[in-house]
């Protein structure tokens, strides 16, 4: 009884949200709402037992994503033109509106063909997670049956994953990195330095 | 961001909270939610917001662009010099059983290590990113301030 309220509450939260930030045109709202919306979903997945999934939800999405889209905003406006408002649309909304209509109906009827949440006979349940649940105590000795398989059994993938960081962070620097001078109106002075 | 008195003083009481935290998730991920992506994560989160309220310099004072490059790839280093390690040792790749006397001891050993450098690349990679953003935007307002005077 408590878990459906909770659960209603926040996924109306998290639609309210979603309504908001399509409806708002001051960009930095929208960021801050995009960190509430990752809030909410953590708190959903608190809710659904997946309290490593939360974690990283709460602290990437929420936070540092956060953090990352004010830096861009900051970037790509200069001080004077702070207001910061998304460009108003120019054209009619009915063919994307149509198009995620057509496609929002199509998930939900394919939803209809899904097993039940946490339904145990579900075929993602009886591949390898019967053996991982039973004996990765007995064969890591770690309690946490996600760390177990994401450090022991699939390794090897979260070795890609570190690499994968490690890629972004190399690319952020590769492209806007370093000491170069940035000129914004080049086009503007160009001539000025000769005249 | 000079006059914030209330933010400075709640965030130099909770940012060394922050970053106990995360050494708690780093190092109790085998037994509670948590792990090195997230620990890593929370740390440069107390770091950003040093950054945020003290301003990018102060914050850079504290862990240098430099160090940074280098925990970046030391973290994956770590990683995959224990794999390398493991097969040195007569197992297969990441086969931590190898590690120590035991199966189990060997996991353990294994696990906290290549979680320490899923940590480590985690936290100085997020710090990259924000910073070299910082550090872009002040090239460009020094830029447009420079333009202006010309």
């Amino acid at each position: 009884m408590i878990d459906n309220i909770v659960d209603i509450t926040l996924l109306s939260l998290i639609a309210i949200h979603a309504i908001a930030i399509i409806r708002m045109r001051s960009l930095f709202a929208v960021v801050m709402l995009f960190g509430g919306f990752s809030f909410l979903s953590a708190g959903l997945f608190v809710v659904m037992d997946a309290a490593d999934v939360a974690f990283t939800e709460a602290a990437v999405g929420a936070g540092i994503s956060t953090v990352l889209m004010l830096a861009t905003l900051a970037l790509t406006y200069t001080p004077e033109e702070a207001d910061k408002e998304e460009k108003a649309p120019t054209h009619k909304p009915w063919l994307p509106l149509g198009v995620v209509f057509i496609t929002g109906a199509l998930l939900i009827y394919g939803t209809y063909n899904l097993p039940g949440f946490g339904d145990p006979n579900a075929p993602s349940q009886l591949h390898v997670a019967p053996y991982y649940l039973g004996k990765s105590l007995s064969e890591t000795g770690v309690p946490n049956v996600v760390t177990a398989v994401l450090a022991s059994y699939r390794g090897f993938d979260t070795l890609g994953e570190v690499t994968v960081i490690f890629t972004a962070g190399i690319a952020v620097l590769l492209i806007i990195g370093g000491r170069r001078r940035v000129k914004p109106n080049i086009e503007k002075n160009g001539g000025d330095h000769e005249a | 961001m000079k006059h914030n008195l209330i933010l400075r003083v709640v965030s130099k009481f909770l940012i060394p909270l922050i970053i106990l935290f995360a050494l708690y998730v780093q190092f109790h991920g085998d037994f509670g939610p948590g792990g090195g992506f997230q620990a890593g994560v929370i740390f440069s989160a107390a770091i950003i917001l040093y950054g945020l309220v003290f301003g990018v310099d102060k914050a850079k004072r504290v862990i240098t662009p430099y160090i940074l490059r280098l925990l970046a790839s030391l973290g994956v280093l770590i990683y995959a010099g224990t794999g390398v390690a493991t097969i040195l040792l007569g197992g297969n790749f990441l086969q931590y059983g190898v590690l120590a006397s035991s199966q189990l001891a060997g996991q353990h050993v294994g696990i906290l290590v290549i979680e320490l450098g899923v940590g480590i690349t985690v936290m100085s990679v997020m710090l990259i990113i924000f910073f070299t953003f910082a550090e872009r935007g002040q090239a460009v307002l020094n830029s447009k301030a420079e333009s202006e005077r010309e």
